[in-house]
């Protein structure tokens, strides 16, 4: 085990408590749009998915790439737009 | 990793935490999605520049393409989905981002040609591809029950859990292989299959009520798997926001079972559908008489209350029926009739859905009451009004302790002076259990589509 190793560790370790922090006190109304929001989060996998794609070059790779982009693209942007839209609503009867 | 990219990393796991914490308040919930989304823009946007030179030919192709047409997928469904659906489409966007992780897993592995991964990076490999796959599967199953695309109501044999659990080993010693023996490309996509059939066969059993709760741990599920897949690349802008999504997933999806009621561990491995069908609802059905009105006389009753409670439920959201409901209770409240709605935390298919849908039809704030606030005014109410709302008004909830809903807190519906019943059938709710205030003396039934019954009162309102 590495010294670098530790340090990625010791980033997870702190992302779960502050995961656990920053919601600790969210409305009922709001789980939906929370829940959609934090799914678009996950999608930064997009920054992994073309981190692998770049450098495809065999057949498998090219595929395996591909469709990794494509994923995870979806993920962020459905996520984002689609939490948008639920959000909007909430702004709307406010006026 | 040059000082610049960390820095960027850094930026966007703060406008990732910010965000979130903004999307738990009402107030700023719209801009803190809008803030995550320009710590996603910059994160990708600056990976982007960093691989500027590194691209293959084919890199380039798949990249742009790939980029393109996720990103039509995404909008296209994202706007054009009914808000109805709204839960599916989340199941299925959450389900894609568990693939991705699992497939950017397979490919790092792959680069080894075979040669075993040595632990940091096997045993962070093999957690993405094992989780993601699930999570894909899952999600997938979700959206297929929620869209009604086959049956919500759990699917179950015997000996299901030793089946689930044998599946569980087998993943576990494939896992273990791959670690401690061998790296051939066979045995990634062998582990991948059965991550992906555990996904299905976890889901299986779960009844379409308990969905969002599912969903909700899926999606912790494709953090952590997000978050194993930045040990892979080591990249730590992926495992602080896979983890955060992780952990406030996780808290989130104890906040939402905790709104039903129920244990996590009751909605996993309950199997819902199993107890009821013990306790029967056709049996129940038969022997009791059911009252249903007219249209008109129902009107009529409405036009000279005092105060209605209208308890909105999945049926009104199916139906579309949230403008015809809103314009029965503008006309009531024009007579001087006093009219709120009771929201229930689960109303619709996920908590706070009903919010939406209401909003969506402009009926003003004031006049949605949480569970807790209305509960003790049913009994000054001289009509409950229930739009195709079932489970979550069902006393059984109260009285019958061997009751698979039992312990569930519902609105007291039936403490109201009359209720109605707007409903297409008898068929019992999501949960499958029979509703005895379905037979209450002083309950009436309007059966039809929650819109075409709403539409025939406000005839029969607008006659009284």
């Amino acid at each position: 085990m590495t010294e670098h190793l530790v340090v990625l560790i010791t980033y997870f370790a702190l992302a779960v408590f502050v995961g656990f922090e920053v919601i600790s006190k969210v409305p009922t109304i709001l789980h939906t749009p929370l829940m959609s929001g934090s799914n678009a989060i996950h999608g930064i996998i997009l920054v992994g998915a073309l981190l692998i794609a770049a450098h495809a070059q065999t057949p498998l790779e090219i595929v395996l790439g591909f469709v990794a982009v494509v994923l995870a693209t979806t993920n962020v942007v459905g996520g984002f737009v689609v939490t948008d839209r639920m959000l909007e609503m909430f702004k709307g009867r406010r006026q | 990793m040059t000082i610049a990219t960390a820095f960027v990393y850094l930026l966007a796991a703060v406008l990732f935490i910010i965000g979130l914490k903004f999307l738990s308040s009402p107030r700023g919930a719209r801009r803190g999605n809008q803030v995550a989304a320009v710590g996603m823009v910059l994160a990708v946007g600056w990976t982007v520049v960093l691989l500027r030179d590194a691209f293959t030919p084919a890199g380039i192709a798949i990249c742009t393409v790939g980029v393109a047409i996720g990103s039509i997928v995404g909008t296209v469904g994202a706007r054009r989905v009914h808000m109805t659906a709204m839960p599916q489409m989340v199941a299925l966007f959450n389900g894609v981002g568990g693939g991705a992780a699992a497939l950017v897993a397979v490919s790092e592995l792959l680069k080894l040609a075979g040669a075993r991964p040595d632990f940091q990076t096997g045993f962070p490999s093999v957690f993405a591809i094992v989780i993601g796959g699930i999570s894909f599967a899952g999600s997938a199953l979700a959206f297929a029950k929620l869209q009604e695309l086959m049956t919500g109501t759990p699917i179950t044999y015997p000996g299901q859990q030793v089946v689930n659990g044998l599946l569980a080993l087998a993943i576990l010693t494939l896992a273990v292989a791959v670690l401690a023996v061998t790296g051939s490309a066979v045995v990634f996509a062998v582990l991948l299959g059965m991550a992906l059939v555990l996904g299905v066969a976890f889901v299986l059993p779960i009844g379409g009520a308990d969905m969002p709760v599912v969903i909700s741990l899926l999606n912790a599920c494709t953090g952590l798997a997000v978050a194993a897949s930045g040990f892979v690349l080591d990249n730590f802008a992926l495992i602080v926001a896979g983890t955060l999504v992780g952990a406030s997933g996780s808290l989130l999806t104890k906040l939402m079972s905790d709104a039903m009621g129920r244990s996590i561990t009751n909605i996993l491995f309950g199997a819902f559908g199993q107890v009821q069908a013990g306790l029967g609802s056709g049996a129940a059905a038969d022997a009791k008489s059911v009252r249903a009105g007219s249209a008109d006389d129902i009107g009529t009753m409405l036009a000279y209350s005092r105060s209605v409670i209208i308890v909105p439920g999945y049926g009104l959201a199916v139906a579309q029926a949230q403008h015809a409901v809103r314009e029965l209770a503008d006309l009531l409240e024009k007579r001087g009739v006093e009219v709120t709605y009771a929201i229930h935390p689960v109303a619709g298919r996920m908590p706070g859905h009903m919010n939406v849908l209401l909003a969506e039809a402009n009926v003003p704030y004031e006049q949605l009451r949480e569970m807790d606030a209305i509960n003790g005014e049913f009994k000054r109410a001289d009509v409950a009004l229930v739009v195709g709302a079932n489970d979550v008004v069902n006393p059984a909830a109260r009285n019958s302790p061997g009751s698979p809903i039992y312990g569930m807190p519902i609105l007291n519906v039936d403490e109201a002076h009359s209720v109605v019943f707007l409903k297409r059938s008898m068929r019992p709710g999501f949960a499958g259990i029979d509703n005895e205030l379905l037979y209450d003396p002083k309950t009436v039934m309007l059966f039809g589509d929650a819109k075409e019954s709403l539409t025939r009162l406000v005839a029969a309102v607008k006659a009284a």
